[in-house]
């Protein structure tokens, strides 16, 4: 069985994130960047099935500026065996980069796509819905439990209620939620393998894949900054203030 | 591309960059890829493994056996060495490592550099080829322990002047003598040990747990350097095989290329710790209010913030030049002495400035800082003391040997 898992570079999520002067985004000049933890626990579910000898290929695939190849080095060292990168200075939206793994599923017929549910930098949540809906693939999405047999994949999905079990065909799109593993780190020697796996290169042109945005961010701000509350003294006052002063009554 | 001519002119002074307090020289760029990955896996475990054990492991002076197995597991043991079960990486990786580490505390750093430095290192440049399939992949796994033997009670900073002896008999040779302030020694599996022979001449063994007339006591009640064991290696009439000598090594020269190997992460590790002081320290004086205002709002905490931040970027910015110079073999024992004599002499003042700014709490084990501090004495002291390494300097540049 082979698997595809997607990995997306993030700002680091111990960095404290800080909005651009001109408004237009965030800062990530000289931001430390690494992967976004969902896709972390993606890599490492895949890893884990390679050791159990469920999958025989890992190919993992990062989109977006240069250093993406450090994101996918990380993947290669943590047990992937050889890297995609679909290189690109434009923003990638959500659809765009569905639509950009859609094109690396046909070339490299994966059974089985493993993502993050989400990345931590937009907490979009859409890529792997969409890229299920593409590809015309059944969905196992926010996965805590994951159980491969049989061309079926049995998914245990954390919903508000509690747990959900899906049972799923393949080929089939699985997005990652937190308590699924807790991720290996990257060991030395293992670190040193890596760099001679491959990473194949190519761009969106040459998938053919139209990465225009389809939404326009018209402004990033800071979150208005909370202010202190107030202590009345009756319920008559309380109500007058809702009424009079809010408005919500 | 540059939008206008002045963007152009690097030499405008109207192009500047954003300062980044945290690390205002940009030192990850710096690094290659490899050396950025390794320190992460260092940093992630380090703060996410070894930060929740330490305060007990300082308090109850008690070292976790499962570390060493868990950082060979990562290959963070005798990392620079090539084959053996050892990952190979670059020497600026390895104070990465450091580093990140000594963030948590000395003691886990110095249980590292003894494993690494002290004991896989010798063995692999003064040890025979069976002596290095022997012993290389059991300590790179952490499923032996090693420990080095050459301070001895009364030559710390003199160690030409040891009097442990080794006596040339049939087959091997029998030890004698006293080694004193041994890390890892109470529970080290492998020791090497540095006694003169019958020439006069100092020389390498490689001793094991359970050979004949040795015992490791151990070290109670230090106040520095709590969560690492700390013991004396005494050798009663000990027989050491043929084959347990370290042909490599003769003179003072043997134990001197491991120290300045241990010395060169111990530049990187002291700043390690002054680094997480001087962010404790700003943390506290941002949270912290006196007078209707944070500690921050001060200029005396600003000035030692500034000295503290600055101090420790020019530290770094050394540490990896001379980390550069390790890989390429152009670097000088004295610019060892250099920059382990700087570091943990800036590092001493930080972590106790960090405790200053720290008031009333800083005196308390869940700050850290004056844990941070504590250790410092030793890290100060071990490996060449401040003022020995002073005059290490001294000699290189005047000539002239101040210290007979």
């Amino acid at each position: 069985m082979k698997l595809l898992v997607a990995v997306k570079r993030v700002i680091d999520y111990n960095i404290k994130v800080r909005v651009k002067g001109d408004e237009t985004g965030v800062e990530t000049a000289n931001v430390k960047m690494s992967m976004n933890p969902f896709d972390e626990i993606a890599v490492e579910e895949a890893v884990r099935l390679h050791e159990a000898g469920t999958a025989t290929e890992i190919v993992a695939v990062s989109m977006g500026v240069q250093q993406c190849q450090e994101t996918i080095r990380t993947a290669l060292a943590m047990g992937c065996d050889r890297g995609i990168h679909v290189k690109t200075d434009d923003e990638l939206q959500p659809l765009a980069v569905a639509k950009l793994l859609a094109k690396i599923v046909e070339q490299e017929s994966p059974d089985v796509v493993v993502l993050g549910k989400q990345a931590i930098d937009d907490d979009s949540n859409q890529t792997g819905q969409m890229l299920a809906g593409l590809l015309g693939w059944s969905q196992g999405t926010f996965a805590s439990e994951i159980a491969l047999a049989d061309g079926k994949a049995n998914v245990t999905r954390e919903i508000d209620g509690g747990l959900q079990t899906v049972a799923i065909n393949l080929p089939a799109v699985i997005t990652t939620d937190l308590r699924l593993n807790e991720p290996r780190y990257a060991s030395l020697p293992n670190i040193m393998k890596a760099k001679k796996k491959e990473i194949a290169e190519i761009t969106p042109e040459e998938l053919g894949v139209d990465i225009a945005p389809r939404l326009t961010t018209l402004k990033v701000t800071e979150p208005s900054q909370r202010e202190g509350g107030i202590k009345v003294e009756t319920v008559a006052e309380l109500v007058n203030k809702l009424k009079n002063e809010v408005g919500v009554i | 591309m540059a939008t206008n001519a002045y963007e152009a002119d690097v030499h405008s002074p109207r192009v500047w960059g954003k300062f980044n307090w945290e690390d205002p020289m940009a030192l990850d760029s710096l690094l290659t890829e490899e050396e950025r990955m390794v320190q992460e896996t260092a940093r992630q475990y380090a703060q996410e493994k070894l930060m929740p054990r330490i305060i007990e492991a300082y308090n109850d002076e008690k070292e976790d056996p499962d570390i060493i197995p868990e950082m060979g597991e990562l290959g963070l043991l005798g990392p620079t060495i090539h084959g053996y079960g050892c990952a190979g990486v670059s020497y600026v990786s390895y104070g990465l490592i450091a580093r990140e580490i000594e963030k948590v505390d000395s003691s886990y750093r110095s249980t590292l550099s003894v494993q690494s430095s002290l004991v896989m290192w010798p063995i692999y440049n003064y040890g025979t080829e069976a002596q290095r399939e022997k012993y290389l992949p059991k300590l790179a796994s952490g499923e032996w322990v090693g420990a080095f033997g050459l301070t001895e009670p009364d030559h710390g900073s003199d160690p030409g002047g040891m009097k442990t002896r080794a006596k040339k008999v049939d087959g091997g040779y029998q030890l004698n003598g006293a080694k004193m302030w041994i890390s890892n020694a109470p529970l080290a599996q492998v020791f090497v040990v540095w006694a003169k022979d019958d020439d006069d001449v100092i020389r390498g063994f490689i001793l094991e747990r359970g050979m004949e007339g040795l015992t490791t006591p151990k070290l109670k009640n230090k106040l520095s350097l709590r969560a690492s064991t700390t013991g004396e290696i005494v050798m009663d009439n000990v027989f050491v095989p043929d084959e347990n000598w370290l042909p490599e090594a003769r003179g003072l020269g043997g134990p001197f290329g491991c120290l300045n190997n241990a010395r060169y992460g111990i530049a990187w590790g002291a700043l390690g710790a002054a680094e997480f002081c001087w962010k404790a320290a700003r943390e506290y004086a941002l949270d912290r209010t006196q007078f209707g205002k944070p500690l921050a709002s001060y200029q005396l905490v600003q000035k030692k913030l500034a000295d503290m931040q600055t101090d420790i970027f020019i530290g770094l910015q050394s540490c990896l030049q001379m980390g550069r110079m390790m890989e390429d073999g152009s670097c000088a024992p004295e610019l060892i002495s250099m920059l382990k004599r700087n570091s943990t002499g800036k590092a001493r003042d930080i972590c106790r400035d960090a405790r200053d700014i720290h008031g009333g709490n800083g005196i308390t084990d869940e700050y850290h800082v004056m844990r941070h501090m504590m250790n410092m004495e030793t890290i100060y002291t071990y490996e060449g003391t401040h003022d020995i390494h002073a005059l290490i300097l001294g000699r290189a540049q005047t000539g002239i040997q101040a210290f007979f």
